[in-house]
């Protein structure tokens, strides 16, 4: 064991674990978030996605010994009580199901939008496409990040 | 370790107001008796009230009492407590919805309470698409019940004959003034209402009080949106699996390499080197590790070394080869046919005979999230924490799995990833009871993603062969459907004999459960008509990956695919156009219970409506040329009481074979729709989980093991295989104006029914091509292709 600090929220938070355990397990039983979720231990499916320096990340196969960056879950992803845009539209859209993806949905969508905030149908298609939800809210998924996407005004002609 | 209890904050008031020593300070208004024939309490109100403090013993509840289901607090709001799960199909949002307008309460002044099992009177837990079909109808008539109780103690409250007050917003009030009124916390609240119902069982509990006719119901109807989403997007909701419990250990399983294999030795030094390690558990060919930390678990898992010794008959056939298998082989059990008319003569008779082999594999839960479970055995009591949908035979199989009285039992019922079935939530369940109770810690198991996809409970795989005769008008005279599943030794929910870990243990029932093949559900109107069933197994039918357990409507998309893809076939033949073909066959049928085949055609007209460019035709669209292949297909069906019609459009690339449903169109009648809202997206949702097994799921295995244990190796639909549009009209009803209001029937699984025939119907009309194999991955439907092309 050896003591890790980690940037989780704004906060430096340290943790006495084995430098080889994946981030989600520390995340999850030694800080008690809950937003990143076991889904498949493998990066496949996006359940346990977490932001790292905005970039979405799946912690179940990143030891945590190889974390540098500041990590954002979706506990993380409101703003001084104001619920991110993504957030607003996933209730608008009434989006979930089970709602056990929708951490890494919800992440990933922010990733996707900070680096291209008016994607094409394609490109959110493409962007999205890691990550699975078996309850299959996809439809509802794309209606909502078009929402945001709607309500974001054109950058200004050059 | 942390050893923080985070419950969701209405269980955990919940859990507090059941310890009387925590509770009933506050959480008594007064001792203040009620008034009223139905005598005075001052117990303290809350399911099962002071017999269910929160360390047990846990007695089962009285659904005959109307505390059991309705409190109303002193800050006149309201706890429903209802013997349901919610999976995400909103159904606890729309229960409350039902009681609110029964009640008259409004909808934010009322909170409800699902499927713990000492909290919430036993309604069976979910299944069946039965939830607001059959067991909304108690919750409606108890809380009219209360209404009417609190009617009366309001009138004498005011002084007035029962005649002359109302009811709104949890006040009753003069009707010729309503600013006299009183609350109904001012009348009950913090107290029992002490009222005794009556019904031979839960579902027909019932007051003295009648329902409100259709056109009374005012939050019934309204797309309310569900009160579980917010924190589900907001990462506040603590989920089963997010529970941490002082002491608590975790577990992970070690499954045979082999199905069917014995295990002869276990190496515990090779985890020595592991910290953490607490135990290794080996009864019979049931092994596990129980470890402090979670991914201690998980590495222990991996690196146990065990012998095991593979069964001497080959267990299954290869997935390549399980057709083969499933037609060549005796059935175990066959049904009576089901006869009528002389099919023989017909089909001796016809001008045209038509006949086709349709095989769907083993499809699996294959839940996003691992089957989970939480034991803990503090107190004597044992208490599981699972998101299963039954968690009332939970409980009750995991005492008489470990010999505890059921009252030393419980389950507390929190959210957790998608339960369409009977799904491995109820393994794992046992699997953390056993533990728990064993170690005399707290234990939380959770699978490993190849254990979920491998050992799962399956869909049983199908085998159809269909004939149909047609007369010379193109008239469908007669039609022949047998089927043979495989689905020996399917397994029930929760029994104490079939749970995985019971039957590595080798404790099993002296004989597997029959199983069983289904028949269609058919309205049309054929005359001569043979359907018939055989049930067959696999060679290993305990100890098996391929266990059979209902899966979302569990025999539905096989048998309607068969069905619905032969109708298809049959309507070509015929040289008729699809929709119109089975237009007229339903309206041919000869029955019309609950207006099924009014609605039917209602459906069908009102999917073809909303498609909005359905061009009649005799003939496949295809072939035409072009790299992209595009065309539609139909489907109907109904489950119980729901019918539906959908429509997909697809487009098929030549030169890959891939398939893409760029649209879906659906067409849906279960009555009276409580939330709109709510409902098309459990629609939505069914038709793409639908649409899923159409296009890609597929266990797969050779004949030692399932090799299909990942996303890899098991895909599953994603966000490309999304269409761009669906369109889903509630079609409530029927033209015809004698119709009397319709009740509410159940939706969470009629829409995923036609999918699989819906996508290979529109296939074949882009294509030219019949699938009648799904699912339909690029290189099945791209050997079609070039099989029809060479």
């Amino acid at each position: 064991m050896s003591i890790v600090a980690l940037n989780v929220n704004g906060a430096v938070r340290e943790v006495d674990v084995e430098p080889s355990t994946p981030l989600l397990y520390v995340l999850r039983n030694d800080l008690a978030l809950r937003g990143p979720r076991f889904g498949c231990g493998l990066g496949q499916c996006g359940a346990c996605t977490v932001l790292i320096d905005g970039a979405a990340v799946r912690s179940c196969v990143l030891p945590v010994s190889a974390v540098s960056g500041a990590i954002t879950t979706l506990e993380g992803l409101a703003q001084n009580g104001a619920l991110h845009p993504l957030q607003q539209a996933w209730i608008d859209e009434q989006v979930p199901q089970c709602g056990y993806c929708q951490n890494g949905q919800l992440l990933t969508a922010k990733a996707l939008l900070d680096h291209n905030p008016r994607p094409t149908d394609a490109e959110i298609r493409a962007g999205m496409e890691g990550v699975l939800c078996r309850c299959m809210t996809y439809y509802r998924i794309q209606a909502a990040i078009k929402r945001v996407v709607g309500a974001t005004e054109p950058e200004a002609a050059v | 370790m942390k050893t923080s209890l985070e419950l969701p904050h209405a269980l955990e008031d919940a859990l507090r107001r059941l310890n009387p020593t925590l509770s009933r300070r506050h959480f008594l208004a007064s001792s203040g008796a009620l008034v009223l024939s139905v005598g005075a309490s001052t117990l303290p109100v809350g399911r099962a009230l002071a017999q269910a403090a929160a360390d047990g013993p846990y007695p089962d509840l009285d659904f005959l009492q109307l505390d059991t289901w309705i409190v109303i607090h002193p800050d006149n709001t309201a706890t429903f407590y209802v013997g349901k799960t919610d999976g995400g199909q909103g159904t606890s949002t729309a229960f409350r919805q039902m009681m609110c307008d029964e009640l008259d309460m409004a909808f934010a002044q009322t909170r409800l309470l699902m499927g713990s099992t000492d909290i919430t009177p036993d309604q069976g837990g979910s299944g069946g698409s039965d939830a607001i079909e059959t067991d909304g109808w108690p919750m409606r008539r108890v809380a009219a019940e209360a209404r009417r109780v609190l009617l009366e103690l309001g009138a004498a409250q005011l002084q007035l004959p029962v005649s002359e007050v109302t009811a709104a917003e949890g006040r009753v009030l003069a009707v010729a003034d309503p600013s006299r009124s009183v609350s109904y916390a001012e009348l009950v609240g913090g107290r029992r209402f002490n009222v005794s119902l009556t019904g031979a069982n839960v579902n027909a509990t019932t007051g003295a009080a009648a329902v409100k006719p259709v056109q009374q119901l005012q939050v019934v109807g309204q797309s309310l949106p569900r009160d579980d989403i917010p924190p589900k997007v907001d990462g506040s909701l603590t989920w089963a699996v997010d529970l941490r419990l002082p002491g608590m250990l975790h577990a992970r399983n070690i499954r045979p390499p082999v199905a069917g294999a014995t295990l002869r030795s276990v190496d515990e030094t090779s985890v020595s080197g592991i910290p953490g390690v607490v135990r290794v558990l080996q009864e019979g060919n049931y092994l596990a590790v129980v470890c402090e930390r979670e991914e201690q678990a998980i590495q222990a898992a991996q690196q146990l070394r065990a012998e095991w010794t593979p069964p001497a008959q080959a267990p299954f056939p290869a997935s390549e080869d399980l057709f083969d298998y499933l037609r060549a082989s005796a059935p175990t059990s066959s049904r009576e046919p089901r006869l009528s008319g002389d099919p023989a003569a017909a089909f001796a008779a016809a001008a045209q005979t038509l006949e086709a082999d349709y095989e769907v594999p083993f499809q699996g839960h294959t839940a996003i999230g691992p089957a989970f479970a939480l034991a803990d055995p503090s107190d004597n009591q044992l208490t599981i924490y699972s998101n299963d949908m039954k968690t009332y035979s939970l409980r009750t199989g995991v005492a008489q799995f470990l010999n505890l009285p059921r009252e030393r039992v419980r389950v507390v019922y929190m959210d957790g990833p998608q339960v369409y079935g009977r799904t491995a939530a109820d393994d794992v369940g046992f699997e953390a009871a056993y533990l728990a109770h064993t170690l005399g810690r707290p234990v939380r198991v959770q699978w490993m993603r190849h254990e979920e996809t491998a050992w799962d409970t399956k869909g049983p795989a199908y085998a159809f062969r269909m004939r149909g005769a047609l007369d010379a008008g193109g008239r469908l005279t007669a039609l022949d459907y047998e089927a043979r599943a495989l689905d020996y030794a399917h397994v029930g929910y929760n029994e104490p004999d079939t749970v995985l870990i019971a039957q590595l243990m080798g404790r099993r029932p002296a004989r597997p459960a029959a199983g069983g093949a289904a028949l269609p559900s058919v309205l049309y109107g054929i005359e001569h008509l043979r359907l018939a069933g055989h049930v067959l197994a696999l060679p290993l039918v305990w100890e098996t990956p391929l266990r059979t357990g209902n899966l979302r409507d569990p025999d539905g998309p096989q048998v309607t695919y068969a069905f619905e893809g032969f109708i298809d076939e049959l309507a070509v033949a015929a040289r008729r156009d699809p929709a119109q073909f089975r237009r007229e066959l339903i309206a041919a049928s000869p029955e019309d219970d609950s207006f099924r085949r009014a609605r039917s055609l209602a459906v069908l007209d009102a999917a073809v409506a909303a498609h909005g460019r359905w061009e009649e035709r005799s003939a496949p669209r295809a072939p035409a040329s072009g790299p992209v292949l595009s065309g539609r297909g139909i489907a109907y069906t109904y489950r119980n009481n729901t019918v539906v019609a959908v429509i997909a459009e697809v487009e098929v690339t030549r030169e890959t074979g891939h398939v893409w449903v760029r649209r879906l169109v659906c067409a849906h009648d279960c009555g009276l729709a409580i939330n709109p809202v709510g409902l098309r997206n459990t629609v939505e949702c069914g038709m793409l989980h639908g649409l899923s097994r159409a296009l890609w799921e597929e266990v797969q295995f050779d004949t030692e093991k399932v090799t299909s244990v990942d996303w890899a190796s098991h895909p599953s639909m994603r966000h490309s295989d999304t269409p761009e549009a669906i369109d889903i009209v509630l079609v409530n009803g029927d033209p015809n104006p004698e119709r009397p209001d319709l009740p509410h029937y159940g939706a969470g699984e009629t829409s995923h029914k036609p999918m699989i025939a819906a996508v290979a119907n529109a296939i074949f009309d882009a294509t030219g091509v019949r699938l009648r194999r799904a699912p339909f991955r690029r290189e099945r439907v791209l050997a079609a292709l070039n099989a029809i092309q060479s």
